[in-house]
């Protein structure tokens, strides 16, 4: 078979690593395992009691997706999962981009709102009014007021308004200047926020794809 | 069974006593059943403005702690037999009176008024938690000024959480100002603050002097404004009224230089 191990398995002192790639999708992870597990490396299920250590590489799993794992290892009768780890920071905190919110509705002035993930808000943000999120923070609408992405420490967060115009900006916890590069109303084009060399910098939300922050596969004839 | 409306802000100063004088004026006039309530106790004013100070006998808190019946507090209007005021203590101040009662006293009301104009005093402390108690809409006055606007921003916020719809006034309208940018365009603070434009209310001395003799505005159609509370109290009887124009006339020596193309 050519294709590319997805999973690595390796023997330390008090049990077993599992080191996965953290680029791949989490499907072609979890038909590895499965495969592994059941037909490959059956030797490892007799015997005594093994510890295994999962390390996510910088991959982040959502809650679901860590249960999945725990399950498929904990099925086979001498494997113990000891733990996940990631290499992103504050991994345990994280969710993956999988945890996108929509809502609707104006936040006002002296309003908050505050969410564990993802929040993709269609509408307004006005002045005096917070936004607060784990991950991301998409507004369609204007932001006005002030929001704060990765509010756990993920530097990977970025803020995208149609218009970018806030009070305040905060991505983990680095504060932004609140001018924007287009100081002209009206143009028309998106705007996103993210830390480059742990300052908050703005951005035309076209250029976004050159960070390769969120990556999307094309998939097309 | 009336309609019970508070007027309110958020920030002090923008006109909500006035406005409330006279939108509860202009639906007198109208014929309607109006009931007028001040629940800012402590700094009462709404007597002043309506001329009715020197007939207060109970007030707000008497009726709330039950030491009169509401009919022997509510003070009727001299202009009107259907207008009534139920005047603010002034020796106490916003905790005198809990939510629960007000609403005991704005159901009360609406028993027998078509409309229970509600006077909001400024902030969103416990005095506007008590104005808003009763209220099923609510009328937000902002002037021209970003701090107003804003305040009202949030004020409309702490409606919509408690589920009261509100559309909005725009008091003290500048239209020089307008015009030279100087000022918020009355677009853009509908837009900003998305919520329905009830109407708006040109600045007047003769809303000033009005509140000083007693005698809200609303009476006199003569002035602009007078006229702009009276289409307000239309509007909100579901009359459709379009909003004033603002524009002040060319003087007649304009009009002659602009002839001579000198303007």
């Amino acid at each position: 078979m050519s294709v590319k191990q997805h999973i690595i398995i390796k023997g330390v002192k008090d049990g077993l690593i599992f080191l996965l790639d953290d680029q791949c999708d989490f499907e072609d992870i979890i038909l590895e395992l499965k495969h592994k597990l059941e037909k490959t490396h059956q030797q490892l299920l007799s015997g005594p009691l093994i510890h295994i250590t999962v390390k996510l590489g910088q991959r982040v799993l959502t809650d679901e997706q860590s249960k999945l794992l725990t399950e498929i290892v904990r099925a086979k009768g001498n494997l113990m999962i000891q733990g996940i780890e990631s290499d992103a920071p504050a991994a345990h905190k994280l969710r993956a981009h999988a945890q996108l919110k929509v809502m609707s509705g104006i936040v006002r002035s002296g309003q908050e709102v505050e969410y564990d993930g993802d929040l993709l808000l269609l509408g307004d943000v006005h002045p005096g009014g917070v936004i607060r999120c784990a991950g991301d923070i998409y507004v369609m609408g204007a932001l006005r007021g002030s929001a704060h992405a990765g509010m756990d420490g993920r530097k990977e967060a970025i803020i995208v308004a149609s218009v970018l115009k806030p009070t305040g900006l905060k991505i983990a916890d680095i504060m932004g200047q609140p001018q924007t590069q287009n100081e002209e109303e009206g143009d028309g084009l998106m705007e996103y926020g993210y830390i480059e060399n742990e300052q908050l910098c703005i951005q035309k939300l076209t250029l976004l794809h050159r960070e390769n922050r969120i990556p999307v596969i094309m998939r097309g004839v | 069974m009336g309609e019970a409306i508070v007027v309110t802000s958020g920030k002090g100063g923008v006109g909500k006593t006035t406005t409330s004088a006279n939108i509860g004026t202009a639906l007198a006039l109208l014929g309607k059943k109006v009931a007028l309530v001040d629940t800012d106790i402590g700094l009462r004013n709404l007597d002043v403005i309506m001329g009715l100070e020197n007939r207060i006998i109970y007030d707000l808190v008497d009726v709330a702690e039950k030491r009169c019946r509401l009919e022997q507090a509510l003070i009727k209007d001299k202009r009107f037999d259907e207008l009534y005021m139920l005047p603010a203590a002034q020796t106490k101040d916003k905790d005198a009176v809990k939510p629960d009662q007000m609403l005991n006293i704005i159901t009360e009301l609406k028993q027998n008024h078509d409309f229970v104009i509600i006077d909001c005093p400024a902030g969103i402390e416990q005095g506007f938690r008590n104005a808003i108690a009763g209220a099923e809409r609510a009328i937000i006055v902002t002037t021209q000024e970003t701090a107003a606007v804003r305040d009202a921003d949030r004020v409309i916020g702490l409606l919509e959480q408690n589920k009261i719809p509100s559309k909005l006034i725009v008091n003290r309208v500048r239209p020089a100002m307008m015009k030279r940018g100087e000022v918020l365009e009355i677009n853009d603070i509908c837009h900003v603050l998305a919520i329905d434009l009830l109407g708006i209310v040109p600045e007047d001395e003769k809303v000033i002097a009005g509140a000083n003799a007693g005698e809200p505005v609303a009476m006199n159609p003569v002035f602009k404004s007078g006229i702009a509370y009276r289409n307000i109290a239309r509007r909100m009887l579901g009359d459709m009224v379009p909003l004033m124009t603002l524009d002040e006339k060319a003087g007649t020596l304009t009009k002659i230089r602009k002839f001579f193309g000198m303007g």
